[in-house]
């Protein structure tokens, strides 16, 4: 396994074996991954651990992700997280939707883990100062 | 006259004016009295009485009386048969006797009275050859005047002369009489404006009125022209009258010209003699001549009065015209009738109904028959009616042409002259055929209408009905859509989660994430990607034609500029391309105007043909070329490559869902056909069209044409 410089990545879905297989990839890739299997959960974890990016499953038991994520973004600590939405909702709005919610990135179901990491690192190499202080 | 008054003897001039007087005087009352007061003058005589036997001879009346005072003897009267009064016994003895106290007899009590002596002198009494009694009788007081010598005069000289007039009194009277009747006739004879003329029968001129004697009667003071004028009118008169008697006719009337005597013009008469008898008078000719109007006057008159009547005639025949003139101009039939119902006036309408046809047509005779006993019975019971100068009411009658039915209303009004005597009757007949007609056409227009409310109340009714239908059946397909849209949805999210975790998955195995991977392994996971990616690509336009087909395929406008979208196409397919090892060209000129349309549509037809391109086409070339039309205002995008072609007959089919080309099957290229369908529809959904030209082996071109912006909404 790679080292764990890349940060840590918050994956929120119900489905475990979506959870599954970005777990093994991300920290295959090097990333530190977090998990959660419902809205609320995603809230606690993302209050708790702090990470530097959260994947959203939109179709959530509990709370939904929209739901989840307006709360994310409501909330001081957690507001500056980059939320990228997953969904297997391909219809036409959902991606709107989830832009409203406060999502910075939507992608559509089936969605190779390879393609998720590499969106991943474009999102994080965008924030140099968070990068930065990973990379020293 | 005092009884002091003192006498003298008459003088010679005295006597001669006395005896004047008495041969002028013929009042008898004058004489008297004259005479009595002349005695008193001359002969001592201080009272006098005169008095007279009457016209009748039986009564001694009281003439005159002198010197009584208060006794005037006016109305004193005595009976010629009171022989015992001293007065009538005195006049029968016929000769002077003397009175004394004779007046206290009683039945002289009405008398003069005094106690003198009076002397009674009969008048006439002097003549002693008559054996006629005395006609009056002279008292006179005192009796010694008997013997004066003036009395004796008077008396010899007066009453003869007094005698005379007594005695002739009665026939003067009748003289008088018949001098007022003449002059009466004479008068009435003047008054007549007709000259009047009695010849006797040698035909000298009797009498004439005073119209005759102005042509008749000459004068000598008159002009020579005159009574030449009067000579010959004479001589015409003459001429006429002896015809007249000639011809012995007894009544004639004929025609006379004379000359007026004043002026010389003509004088138009017309004689009419009749002759008369009489017993004392023996025969005559009374003609009248009637004058006829000077000729002149005549004719002028005759001119005026002819020039009125022509005025007056003219007026009524204007006002005739007039009035013909309003009645013709009136449509409907005007009638009028004289009190006996016969027709006399009539308009052209009215003939048509009443006037007998010339043809003699048999049915038409019938038909006017009929009208006018119909006329005539409803006229007359406008004649029967007493009060009420109007009547109005239905009369059924037939056009004589046609014999169809002519319903009218009849108003008939009585025309009554100012002395309200019955003229006629006037009478208006208004055609009731297009007003039944009208009510008849209006009943079936309102018996359609009325049906036609109710069809249209049914088809409300219906429309309602179907309208709630339609409702429902809107609204269960709202659900029904809304259902298969949610369907949708929820077949995508659940065939997405299962491919996430092949894909996901193999990803990982062939990374070897979950240890080492032989050769073939990695051989075969790639295929499981691949047929992985199929599934998706399959999905994914299961959807996009599911969209497109219930009209859920949003479509967003903005400029696109086609050079940049192409270069972006070609980037996506690099991988392709270089696998595919083809020559892969671009012709886009620098110019190309932009266009406003839907970005993402766009690029999915472009990818499609593009893909299919490089999958089709084994070797040779793909060639990407655009232009703008400018006529048309649309942009021509072209991909065409070298590669196996489509058959004509193929050519339609391939735009049709999950159709592709047998060749394409035969050869065994991937895909389910559904890509051309999804670009065809994509094109129709932006504006545009998308068509093909191809030769099976030789290579396809499709085409997509653009509108440079979208046809307003």
């Amino acid at each position: 396994m790679k080292k764990k410089r890349r940060g840590l990545i918050l994956v929120v879905d119900d489905v475990a074996d979506n959870r599954d297989i970005y777990t093994q990839y991300l920290v295959h890739d090097g990333f530190q991954v977090a998990l959660a299997g419902d809205g609320q959960e995603a809230l606690d974890k993302a209050a708790q651990l702090a990470p530097d990016l959260i994947v959203m499953d939109l179709s959530l038991p509990v709370m939904d992700g929209w739901e989840a994520t307006r709360r994310l973004k409501q909330n001081g600590i957690t507001k500056h997280i980059p939320v990228i939405a997953l969904t297997a909702h391909a219809q036409d709005g959902v991606a709107e939707t989830a832009g409203e919610a406060g999502c910075d990135r939507f992608i559509t179901k089936p969605c190779p883990p390879d393609e998720l990491a590499r969106e991943i690192a474009r999102i994080l190499e965008d924030r140099p100062g968070r990068s930065k202080t990973q990379g020293a | 006259m005092s009884p002091e008054a003192v006498s003298a003897p008459a003088s010679p001039e005295a006597k001669l004016a006395m005896a004047e007087f008495l041969l002028v005087q013929e009042n008898m009352a004058e004489c008297a009295e004259r005479a009595l007061e002349w005695l008193q003058q001359h002969s001592g005589v201080t009272k006098a009485l005169c008095l007279a036997v009457d016209s009748s001879q039986k009564q001694l009346i009281a003439l005159a009386a002198v010197g009584w005072d208060e006794q005037e003897p006016a109305d004193f009267m005595l009976d010629l048969t009171d022989r015992q009064h001293p007065y009538v016994a005195a006049l029968f003895k016929n000769k002077m006797v003397m009175l004394r106290g004779t007046f206290s007899d009683p039945r002289a009590a009405a008398a003069p009275y005094s106690p003198d002596t009076f002397a009674a002198i009969p008048l006439g009494g002097g003549d002693q050859t008559a054996e006629r009694r005395a006609v009056g009788l002279l008292i006179v007081n005192p009796a010694s005047a008997r013997t004066d010598p003036d009395l004796q005069w008077l008396n010899d000289y007066m009453m003869p002369v007094l005698r005379r007039r007594l005695g002739t009194s009665h026939l003067s009277e009748a003289e008088r009489s018949l001098r007022r009747e003449r002059t009466l006739l004479y008068n009435i004879l003047n008054t007549v404006h007709d000259p009047i003329i009695l010849t006797d029968t040698e035909g000298r001129l009797v009498i004439s009125n005073r119209s005759a004697e102005l042509l008749f009667g000459a004068r000598e003071e008159e002009s020579e022209g005159r009574r030449r004028a009067i000579a010959l009118n004479n001589m015409f008169l003459s001429a006429a009258l002896s015809r007249h008697a000639i011809e012995d006719v007894s009544l004639d009337s004929r025609e006379l010209l004379l000359a007026d005597p004043a002026d010389g013009s003509d004088l138009f008469f017309e004689l009419a003699s009749t002759v008369f008898s009489d017993v004392h008078e023996g025969t005559g000719v009374v003609t009248v001549l009637r004058n006829v109007g000077d000729l002149r006057r005549t004719t002028q008159e005759l001119e005026e009065n002819y020039r009125r009547l022509r005025l007056a005639e003219e007026e009524v025949r204007a006002e005739r015209d007039r009035l013909d003139l309003i009645i013709s101009s009136v449509a409907e039939p005007i009638l009028v009738t004289d009190p006996e119902g016969k027709i006399v006036m009539m308009n052209d309408p009215a003939e048509r109904l009443f006037t007998m046809p010339k043809s003699g047509n048999l049915e038409e005779t019938q038909n006017v028959q009929a009208n006018d006993i119909n006329f005539s019975s409803f006229v007359s019971n406008l004649f029967l009616m007493s009060e009420g100068r109007q009547h109005h009411g239905g009369i059924s009658l037939v056009d004589p042409e046609k014999s169809t039915p002519v319903p009218v209303e009849a108003i008939s009004a009585k025309l009554i002259s100012q002395q309200g005597e019955l003229l006629g009757v006037v009478t208006i007949l208004h055609d009731q055929t297009e007003a039944l007609e009208r009510s008849r056409l209006y009943e079936q227009l309102r018996l359609v209408s009325e049906a036609l409310e109710e069809k249209v109340r049914e088809a409300t009714a219906e429309l309602v009905r179907q309208n709630e239908v339609l409702r429902r059946q809107h609204m269960e397909l709202q659900q029904a859509s809304q259902l298969k849209s949610q369907f949708l949805a929820n077949v995508s999210h659940e065939l997405r989660t299962p491919l996430n975790s092949i894909i996901g998955y193999t990803r990982i195995l062939m990374q070897g994430i979950s240890g080492t991977v032989t050769p073939q392994q990695r051989v075969n996971l790639s295929r499981l990607d691949a047929n992985a990616g199929r599934l998706l690509t399959l999905i994914n336009q299961l959807l996009d034609i599911t969209r497109i087909e219930a009209g859920k395929m949003a479509v967003t406008m903005a400029k696109v500029s086609l050079s940049t979208l192409i270069s972006e196409v070609l980037a996506e397919v690099e991988p392709l391309i270089l696998q595919a090892k083809l020559e892969v060209t671009q012709k886009v000129p620098n110019d190309l105007p932009e266009i406003r349309s839907d970005r993402e549509k766009i690029k999915q037809i472009l990818l499609n043909l593009l893909m299919n391109a490089l999958k089709f086409t084994p070797k040779g070339y793909v060639n990407v070329s655009a232009t703008y039309q400018g006529m048309q205002d649309r942009l021509i995008v072209t991909v065409a490559d070298s590669g196996i072609g489509i058959a004509e007959t193929e050519q339609e089919k391939i735009f049709e869902d999950f159709r592709r080309s047998d060749d394409s099957v035969a050869k065994g290229y991937a895909g389910v056909g559904l890509g051309l369908s999804i670009c065809r529809r994509l094109a129709v959904l932006i504006g545009g069209k998308i068509t093909v030209n191809s030769k099976l082996g030789q290579g396809s071109a499709f085409t997509l044409t653009l509108p440079r912006a979208p046809k307003t909404p």
